[in-house]
Formats: structure tokens, C-alpha cells, sequence
């Protein structure tokens, strides 16, 4: 398992460094219309060939995964924080507030997140800050579980019985003891969470809800992928093989953090 | 038993207000008002009009009003009609069920019987190539995102081969065919959606049934079997087996969510007939009553296949029921 979190965070690295520097690298602007070199197929001119509008779908790619990404981290960061105010209350105070806000997990966990985000998304209007919002929004619970649950086991530990002693305010303990003591599954679960936002980005993007052309997002090229079934292979083929190894690195990095962990 | 679900049937009902109160919430982001479209399609309404339209909707009293009258209405069904064709909502939703609950039956079969033998057997033989090549396999169907494994199938099978329908339930000619033909041509229409969404499930399950079992390979009562005597196959299939498979059924429960928003994605790729690509159909046209209504009953779905799955795990496994009760 120690090789599937450094394949993970190899993977992860290089496409964040590609993400990042993509206008370095490409030779083509991501909105750079050709019509002389439409629907061209891969060749060393265009090394993953080129879209309807004659674009250079590697340049597209590169920008895409700086879309997609960022929106995976920043409603995985959004999430994160959520979860972890919400779950540190309710593990340290006890009682009723904690009872009242894992309720309220509870309830959030029964609405299927995909038809809440769609419906969300049918009503504010589909933007790349909506959508990072929104899928924010709906995917904390489990974070928010994770963290009252370490909570709960650190709260009767000596140290913490110590820091209360000394007479450290609630606040004081939670941020500086209990938080930074339970962070080990929270960061597993935000690794795998970035693999999960991105899966719903690029779903959503593809059914013309998410990101809009012309801003380029893995799932919205896929869109044109449909439209070109049987013409333009490279169009349907490359856009998901970077989700697919996105997610992939994700996935093996969280999955090889958590054995560590454990 | 009896008390164990009566417990948890009152457990359900502050959920129920709550996903109710939440739904109600979310109608309300709406910028403007669920009049504004029809006085959009009408300009030239006068403002009596628009009065009496804001009576209809019960817009001129206060919220909690509305949320009280908004429930009444929801308890007997009634959901409105939709915006797109005035067709009452949950006639439009009825119709669209056995599509849907077809191809998530079929999945689920698929499924189950694949995802079994692979968890036993790479449980069973830890660390073998069986068990390192599926473990790959199930972090690949992890990551696959299912439309796009659905335009890469499309690609070959309906376009390049022709072996297979691109999309639609049925052919053209459906209704001259004879029984058997209108079967096959059904077949015919669903091979690739099932496949699809079973690809998300394949992985899951797999990988759960392998931890669960190699869980209960590791207790007591296995190495006891073990020291008695018992043949390999007995201790596997007759001992380990059955225990594995008892948190299935919680996670069965679980997974209506997933297959109800999976449901969306696959559903329009294919233009299949169903609740997903309903649902798709009306957030693209902000038809806000079906909107309502589906994520309302999707809720619903989802708290009940928690609670069967609960009620079931605490059928076969009789210590739940007698413990405290807190899960």
C-alpha cells in the first residue's frame, strides 16, 4: 500500500504542475478558433488532434484540468471547514447540541446528493462559483461524522483532562488539542472527498449544468465527444482519461494514507 | 423485533418534516417568484391578475402558512403540475418508475453476481495475482466516471460494430414485433445502460464483500473451525461466507441514493424513459414543481432504504435489536 500512495502523489503532483502551468507549456490558446484544422485527428502538430472549432484538445485538456481541479479542492476546502466546525462541536459540548447537529447529518444524508446539487444548480443557475459552493455544501456530513467520532475518544484522554485543568477555554482546547489530534482520517477523507468533487464536476459538466463552454472543463468536452460519436474518437478518449487518472491519483493517495494511519 | 421497528418508525418522523422543511427552503432560493414565468409567458398581465395568481400560489401569506399548506398538499401526493405540460407531477413520475427500477433490478443481479465470487475468492486467496489484478480492476471501476465509459461503448458497439442500439428503449417498429421479438429488441436496448451503471457497483461491492470477509476470516470461530478439522471449502462457504454477507444487506439499503443520482447521468446519455432523465428534463427547463417533487421523494426513498436496511440487519443479526439500540 506504501507504493499506491507514492504512485497517487506522483500522479497528483504532475497534473497539479501541468494545471498550473499550462499557458507555459501549451503552444495554442485554449479559445484559439482554426477552422482550416477542424476535427484533425491526433498528429505531432496537435498531439490529441484538435475539436469542432478547429482548438487544440490537449490546450483544452490542460485548461480544463485547471477548472476542474480547483473546483475539486476549493468544494473539498469548503466542505473540510464545514465538517470540521460542525463536528467539533458536537464531539466536545455533547448533550443535546451534539444530538441536534448529527440530526441534521442525518438529514442531509437522506437527500440522494446528486438530485440536491441538480436542483440547486436548476435554481441559482449553473457557475463555477455555484458549483463549488453547492457541492461544498452537500458533502460535509461525513467529515463532520469522522471528526466528533476522534473527538469523542481524544475528549477523556489525560492530556486533555490536563489542558482543562490548567483552566484552557473551550475554544483554546478544540483548536489547538482536539483539532490537530483528530486531523489523520480528516485528511484521508478530504484526499478521497477531491476525487468525489471531481467526479460530480465533470458529471455535471457533461449534462451542460456545470462549467459553460466556452470554458473548457473535462466533462464539458465530452459534450462535444457525443455530438461527434463515431467521427472524432480522440474527443470521447482523451478528456476521460485524465478524469479517470485524476481520480485514480486521488484515490490511491487517500487509500494509502489511511493504511498508514491505521 | 416488533419494538425494535416500532423504535425506529418514530425515529422517521422528525426526518420526514425535516426533509420537508429543507425542500420547502430551497423552493424559496428562487430568485423571483413561481409566478414570474407564467407572467413572462403573458406580459400583458394586469396587476389583478397577478393578484390572484399570488392567491393561487399562496403567495400573499406569511411563510409558515404557505410551508403548512404546501404540506397538506404534499401528504395526499399532490405536487402540482408540471410547468413544461401542465400534466399533474406525479402522474408524469409514476409512468417513469418501471424503466428505472428495471435497469437498477438488473444491475443490482449483475452485480451481486459477480461482485460475490470476486470478494470471496480474492478474500480467500489474499495476496495472489487474482487478488492484486482485481484489486486493480476495483480502483479502475472506482474511478471510471460512467458517462464517459458510456461514450467509449457507444463508440464501438452502436457505432463502429453496430451490434447494439445507441439509445431509446425501444425500436421504431416496436409495436409490429411479436412478443418475443419486442423482448429481445427490450434486451437488445438495455445491455449497455445496465452494464454502465453496474460498473460503479462491481467495484464497490467487490471490494466490500473481500474486507468482510477477510474481517471474519481473521475471528475466533474461524480458527476454531479450523482447528476442528473442517476442509477449507467448509470453513469458507459454510462459516466465513454467510457471516460476510450480513452487512450486504445494510449497504443495499445505502445505496438508493447513489443509484437514484447515478440514475440521472445514464439515463439521458442513453434517452432512456425513466425517473433520472425525468428529473434531468425538468432541472433544464426549471420545471420547479417536478424538481420539488422528485428531490422530496428521493428523500424519502433514500430514509426508507436506510430503515429496510436497518430493519433487516436487525432481523438476521438479533444482537442489534437487543443492544441499545443507538444505530
Amino acid at each position: 500500500m506504501k507504493v499506491s500512495l507514492i504512485i497517487g502523489i506522483l500522479i497528483i503532483l504532475i497534473l497539479s504542475v501541468v494545471a498550473i502551468f499550462a499557458p507555459l507549456i501549451c503552444p495554442y490558446e485554449p479559445s484559439a478558433i482554426d477552422q482550416d484544422s477542424l476535427l484533425m485527428s491526433p498528429s505531432s502538430k496537435h498531439l490529441m488532434g484538435t475539436d469542432t472549432l478547429g482548438r487544440d484538445l490537449l490546450t483544452r485538456i490542460l485548461y480544463g484540468g485547471r477548472i476542474s481541479l480547483s473546483i475539486g479542492i476549493i468544494a473539498v476546502g469548503i466542505a473540510t471547514v464545514i465538517g470540521i466546525i460542525l463536528g467539533s462541536i458536537a464531539g466536545f459540548y455533547g448533550r443535546w447540541i451534539d444530538s441536534l447537529i448529527m440530526r441534521f447529518v442525518d438529514l442531509m444524508l437522506c437527500f440522494p446528493t446528486f438530485f440536491l446539487i441538480l436542483a440547486v444548480v436548476a435554481i441559482l443557475g449553473p457557475s463555477i462559483f455555484n458549483i463549488m459552493v453547492i457541492i461544498g455544501l452537500t458533502s460535509w456530513m461525513g467529515t463532520a461524522r469522522l471528526i466528533r467520532a476522534e473527538i469523542l475518544s481524544l475528549k477523556e484522554r489525560e492530556f486533555i483532562l490536563a489542558a482543562r485543568a490548567y483552566g484552557a477555554s473551550p475554544l483554546r482546547i478544540i483548536l489547538r488539542h482536539l483539532i490537530p489530534n483528530s486531523i489523520g482520517p480528516v485528511l484521508v477523507s478530504a484526499i478521497l472527498g477531491i476525487a468525489h468533487a471531481v467526479l460530480i464536476e465533470s458529471g455535471l459538466s457533461f449534462l451542460g449544468l456545470g462549467v459553460q463552454p466556452p470554458i473548457p472543463s473535462w466533462g464539458n468536452i465530452l459534450i462535444e465527444a457525443k455530438s461527434t460519436l463515431g467521427i472524432a474518437w480522440w474527443l470521447a478518449l482523451y478528456p476521460g482519461l485524465f478524469i479517470l487518472i485524476t481520480i485514480l491519483g486521488f484515490n490511491l493517495a487517500g487509500e494509502g494514507l489511511r493504511q498508514k494511519y491505521e | 423485533m416488533l419494538n425494535y421497528i416500532i423504535r425506529r418508525l418514530i425515529g422517521i418522523i422528525p426526518l420526514l418534516f425535516g426533509i420537508t422543511i429543507i425542500s420547502f427552503a430551497i423552493i424559496h432560493l428562487a430568485p423571483g417568484e413561481p409566478t414570474t414565468q407564467q407572467e413572462f409567458m403573458t406580459p400583458r398581465i394586469s396587476s389583478d391578475t397577478r393578484a390572484r395568481l399570488a392567491r393561487l400560489y399562496d403567495l400573499d401569506k406569511p411563510l409558515h402558512i404557505q410551508y403548512w399548506h404546501w404540506l397538506k398538499r404534499f401528504i395526499c401526493l399532490d405536487f402540482g403540475r408540471s410547468l413544461a405540460d401542465g400534466r399533474r407531477v406525479i402522474d408524469k413520475i409514476l409512468e417513469r418508475i418501471p424503466v428505472t427500477l428495471t435497469i437498477n433490478i438488473l444491475a443490482l443481479v449483475l452485480i451481486l453476481s459477480v461482485s460475490i465470487p470476486i470478494g470471496v475468492i480474492s478474500a480467500s486467496k489474499s495476496g495472489s495475482l487474482f487478488d492484486k489484478t482485481s484489486t486493480i480492476l476495483v480502483f479502475i471501476g472506482f474511478a471510471l466516471p460512467s458517462f464517459w465509459i458510456a461514450l467509449l461503448l457507444m463508440q464501438l458497439f452502436s457505432v463502429k460494430l453496430g451490434w447494439l442500439p445507441i439509445s431509446g428503449i425501444k425500436s421504431l417498429d416496436f409495436e409490429y414485433l411479436s412478443w418475443s421479438g419486442k423482448l429481445l429488441d427490450l434486451i437488445h436496448h438495455l445491455i449497455l445502460p445496465v452494464f454502465v451503471s453496474s460498473i460503479g457497483g462491481l467495484a464497490g461491492f467487490s471490494r466490500y464483500i473481500r474486507q468482510n470477509m477477510l474481517e471474519v476470516l481473521s475471528q475466533p470461530y474461524i480458527t476454531a473451525a479450523k482447528a476442528k478439522g473442517l476442509s477449507r471449502h467448509q470453513v469458507l462457504y459454510r462459516h466465513a461466507f454467510p457471516n460476510a454477507l450480513l452487512p450486504l444487506v445494510t449497504i443495499l439499503g445505502l445505496s438508493v441514493p447513489g443509484l437514484l443520482g447515478g440514475s440521472v447521468i445514464f439515463e439521458s446519455i442513453f434517452a432512456l424513459p425513466g425517473i433520472g432523465e425525468l428529473f434531468y428534463r425538468a432541472v433544464m427547463m426549471r420545471d420547479y414543481n417536478l424538481i420539488m417533487a422528485e428531490v422530496v421523494l428521493g428523500a424519502i426513498l433514500t430514509m426508507l432504504g436506510n430503515l429496510t436496511a436497518d430493519i433487516a440487519y436487525a432481523y438476521v443479526d438479533p444482537r442489534i435489536r437487543y443492544g441499545d439500540g443507538s444505530r
